[in-house]
């Protein structure tokens, strides 16, 4: 078995994302985590298949030593459904971002997701397009004032994790570009998952929207507007880790841990292998003010995936058939001879 | 009255009825007795939109012709010379589609006052309103007689009624001298999992059949003698069917799975469905989200070293362009089938033409050619299709097969073939190499390019919609740029070696040269047949390679004082002749009714051309 360096996942092309673009701390990420995957799941470089889509993120497949498609606008979904169901002992990488997923792209994004393809995603979200100098995207807040929303937008954002859970996605975490630990164990995560794993990965542009994520990325609040979700940990947050997390009739609630009686013992413990959609979708929708972000993996439920159905039901089919060559089926059903 | 038995050369049947009757049903089932019987068979369904829509009406009317014959048939026919019409819509409809004196098969039960008025006769007598008067109509209480048929069956009325069209099958067997036991066989089969309805169905189909013997409703009957066939083991199948399973063939001569990621889009729709069914060969089958997934699933399935396909119809080619344009570029094999129907946007997509040509050469941004094949009959899309899998997997490209819906829905007896008859495909598979890979290096004649396929250690390369040096850098430099496209080009011209010269049917020389492709084959073959009979020097070039044209186009063109361009749109391969050989001047020939031609249309044209 060989063993690499993430060196050997770099490839001989230049970069050419912006200074200061989060997209280097994703593809850093990346690289690292690349030798540690092929350790853990016995599988060589050239199984490796990055394909994107269009948009800054997804000139992704040139920067990596392996095989790579760079597709068309919003395709990358089903691009990547038939290279991983061509052959699935493939491990099929999709680099896509908010534009790329949610705008042009959604309808593949939601299916290949509803079909739990064994994909690894990681979605660029940087809350703008950057590739076109700046206009919204559907992760825009309401009232940003780009190019094409030049008084303020008037539409509502997506929250992509919504999307996901909506669709019944059988993984899904959040990363943040600052968070370069945080979003390795989170790519070893979402490639060791069988089926589709979504990967959100928080990034800044320093451009078009400088800043995009400052309210949680910025060192002096970071600790205090975000919390990482870790299976069997109990959700603690803050600077002083004295924030938490419970569960309030239906709702979750924001307590400070000393305070009212609360305990370690009666904040919510993560479980991101729970079946059940409610709580996931209440960590995924977690804003400020009132919450901290929520990163790491947030749900991470195995499920068999297409791919493994498609490949187990035509050894099936084939198993109970009478027919096995193209001569075969060519003379089968009704003939006639003539002589 | 005296019956007579005729023997006959041919005769072309048509069912019509509501879309509820069971016609497209009833056709099959004749036709395919009468393939088995060992009749030459050509049949054209002709069907709404709308799966049930009201009954009664004009625009409920499905219909579904057969022509059997003792010879080699070449087309559905033209016109009936036995119409079987369910109701008085179906006649009001079909009326003009019968020979003057044909005979003309008539439910009585069904011909009530508000049914003739719903069908928009304006009197209360269908037959003189038609002027129907010189046709042999053949009246019979069908619904009556299935319902005293099958009164003990235990089936319900509904059920019951729906038989009619069984009965009615039966009176046509005794008419055209077929024997039961192929239908009474298939009914079997049909309801092997609801027994208790084949002994009804076999029972009505017989007392339907003893009904137009003993009474003496029916007049003459017909003798169709078995045709001389070449020797050999036969089968029916549509042209739908037939495109799949040429897909397999491909598949299983290349050695590549076969993946195909479609749409549901009539008319192609069954290539998909009779994909899906045989996982047992293997075939990777998957119905996308769109039309849009269908080809990009199939792009991503060829990079990782399928033969791929995606199967669609002019409106679904549309949305596939953008990706086309992918394919071309990264230069990976794929086949795209577009049975063509009726346009634009939605049109009358039950209907067939063959109005997508400009749409498969030109329909796509930038300078992209894209090798265009057709098909000429229902069988012939098994080697069109197994053609384009050739092609696409030996010259590293798409190819775009324009079936038609008259091909896809027609179907035709078939000498079945040996797979070993087909030549080889051979898929330039780059080997594990020392060096790095350059993807869009190529050969210096055909200028393919090599497939290096995921999993293959030490060819990790990048492809994609950008533009890129042979190496497979990303690259906007204007030498560069125009070397590739240009490559692009010189790759599709050099196929001309490759494809078969084009063959000319009748004269050598002379008058008219008839010019067509696709699915208009067999009308013009039989055109031209007749011409040849009444001494006019006629001949006939048929297009199976489009886009390249075989290289002796010109060449034979050259040899006739006039050519006519037949084909079922406003002229679009006239005006590719006429960029591709600005030599000769292209008269035409075009309907575009989303119907087939008629053969006395093609006939008339040339003598006014003469």
């Amino acid at each position: 078995m060989a063993t690499y360096t993430q060196q050997d996942f770099k490839s001989d092309q230049v970069v050419k994302w912006c200074p200061g673009c989060g997209d280097h701390a994703i593809l850093a990420a990346v690289l690292r985590a690349m030798p540690e995957i092929c350790e853990k799941q016995n599988i060589k470089r050239e199984q490796f298949v990055f394909v994107s889509g269009i948009g800054c993120s997804s000139r992704f497949p040139y920067y990596v030593n392996t095989y790579g498609f760079h597709g068309i606008h919003g395709r990358a979904g089903a691009l990547a459904t038939g290279v991983k169901v061509a052959n699935p002992n493939l491990s099929v990488w999709q680099m896509t971002g908010d534009g790329d997923a949610l705008a042009i792209g959604g309808n593949h994004f939601i299916h290949e997701i509803r079909r739990n393809v064994d994909v690894n995603i990681i979605l660029f979200n940087n809350k703008i397009y950057g590739l076109t100098k700046g206009q919204y995207s559907p992760t825009s807040k309401f009232g940003m004032v780009t190019k094409t929303s030049p008084y303020g937008s008037v539409e509502q954002p997506f929250t992509p994790g919504d999307i996901v859970l909506g669709a019944r996605g059988s993984f899904f975490a959040r990363g943040l570009d600052v968070e370069m630990a945080l979003n390795q164990e989170i790519i070893v995560r979402a490639a060791m998952h069988s089926g589709c794993s979504v990967m959100e990965m928080l990034v800044n542009c320093m451009i078009f929207n400088n800043g995009a994520h400052a309210e949680i990325s910025d060192r002096q609040f970071r600790a205090d507007r975000t919390i990482i979700l870790r299976d069997g940990e109990p959700m603690i947050f803050g600077k002083e880790r004295n924030m938490g997390i419970i569960l309030d009739s239906l709702k979750l609630k924001v307590v400070r841990i000393g305070e009212n009686g609360i305990t370690e013992k009666d904040l919510l413990v993560h479980n991101s292998k729970e079946d059940n959609y409610g709580i996931h979708s209440m960590l995924v929708n977690m804003k400020g003010p009132d919450f901290p972000v929520a990163l790491g993996v947030i749900r991470d439920v195995e499920e068999k995936s297409y791919d493994q159905n498609v490949a187990e039901q035509i050894e099936q089919v084939k198993e109970n058939s009478k027919i096995h060559s193209m001569d075969e089926l060519l003379n089968s059903g009704a003939t006639w001879e003539v002589k | 009255m005296e019956r007579k038995v005729i023997d006959a050369q041919d005769v072309v049947v048509k069912f019509a009825g509501d879309s509820g009757d069971g016609m497209q049903l009833t056709g099959t089932m004749f036709a395919d007795a009468s393939a088995l019987f060992g009749n030459e068979i050509s049949t054209f369904p002709d069907y709404p939109a709308e799966i049930r829509p009201p009954q009664g009406l004009v625009s409920a009317v499905s219909g579904f012709q057969v022509h059997v014959g003792h010879k080699k048939i070449k087309t559905p026919g033209d016109l009936a010379d036995v119409l079987v019409a369910m109701n008085p819509a179906a006649l009001f409809v079909n009326a003009k589609c019968v020979k003057v004196g044909g005979s003309i098969i008539l439910d009585s039960d069904t011909f009530d006052l508000p049914a003739i008025q719903k069908a928009g006769f304006k009197t209360e007598d269908p037959i003189a309103e038609l002027k129907l008067e010189d046709y042999n109509i053949i009246w019979a209480p069908i619904t009556s007689l299935t319902k005293e048929s099958l009164k003990d069956s235990g089936m319900d009325l509904k059920s019951i009624i729906r038989c009619k069209n069984i009965f009615t099958l039966g009176m046509c067997y005794f008419m055209f001298n077929r024997p039961l036991n192929f239908t009474e066989d298939y009914l079997r089969k049909k309801f092997a999992k609801k027994t208790e309805l084949i002994e009804p169905n076999i029972k009505v189909l017989n007392d339907g059949y003893n009904y137009a013997a003993n009474t003496h409703a029916i007049g003459n009957t017909y003798n169709i003698a078995p045709a001389n066939l070449e020797k050999g083991t036969y089968r029916s199948i549509n042209g739908n069917q037939a495109t799949a399973w040429g897909l397999i063939a491909a598949s299983e001569k290349s050695g590549r799975p076969l993946f195909v990621g479609s749409y549901p889009i009539t008319p192609a729709t069954v290539i998909l469905e009779e994909l899906a069914l045989r996982k047992n060969l293997g075939v990777k089958s998957m119905q996308c989200e769109d039309e849009i997934s269908g080809i990009c699933t199939s792009i991503g399935a060829a990079y990782a070293g399928n033969l791929a396909v995606t199967t669609t119809s002019g409106p679904g080619l549309s949305l596939k362009s953008e990706a086309l344009g992918l394919a071309c570029i990264t230069e990976l094999p794929l086949v795209i089938v577009d049975v063509q129907r009726g346009g634009p946007s939605t049109g009358i997509p039950t209907k067939t033409e063959q109005t997508d040509l400009a749409q498969a050469l030109y329909g796509r941004n930038g300078e992209c050619p894209i090798m265009v094949i057709a098909a000429r009959t229902p069988s012939d899309c098994f080697r069109a299709a197994y053609t384009a899998a050739k092609f696409a997997l030996e010259h590293m490209m798409p190819v775009i097969f324009l079936s038609e819906g008259y091909l896809g829905n027609g179907s035709e007896p078939w000498r079945i073939p040996k797979m070993s008859e087909f030549p080889s495909i051979n898929p330039p598979i780059a080997e594990k190499g020392e060096e790095k890979f350059k993807p869009f290096v190529r050969d210096p004649k055909t200028f393919v390019r090599k497939w290096a396929i995921p999993g293959t250690e030490g060819l990790e390369h990048r492809v994609g919609g950008l533009e890129k040096t042979p190496e497979g850098a990303v690259s906007a430099d204007p030498e560069n740029h125009a070397l590739m496209v240009a490559n692009r080009q010189a790759k599709i011209d050099a196929l001309a070696e490759f494809i078969p010269e084009l063959e000319l049917f009748g004269e050598n020389e002379g008058d008219i040269l008839l010019v067509g492709w696709g699915g208009t084959y067999g009308h013009l073959f039989a055109a031209v047949q007749r011409l040849l009979g009444e001494g006019i020097k006629v001949g006939l070039a048929h297009f199976d390679y489009i886009n390249p044209l075989p290289k002796n186009s010109a060449e034979i063109f050259k040899r006739f004082k006039k050519i006519l361009v037949c084909e079922l749109n406003s002229g679009q391969f006239a005006d590719y002749l006429r960029a591709k050989h600005p030599q000769y001047t292209y008269n035409q020939l075009n309907k575009i009714q989303g119907q087939p031609f008629m053969v006395h249309e093609i006939v008339s044209a040339v003598k006014e051309l003469l």
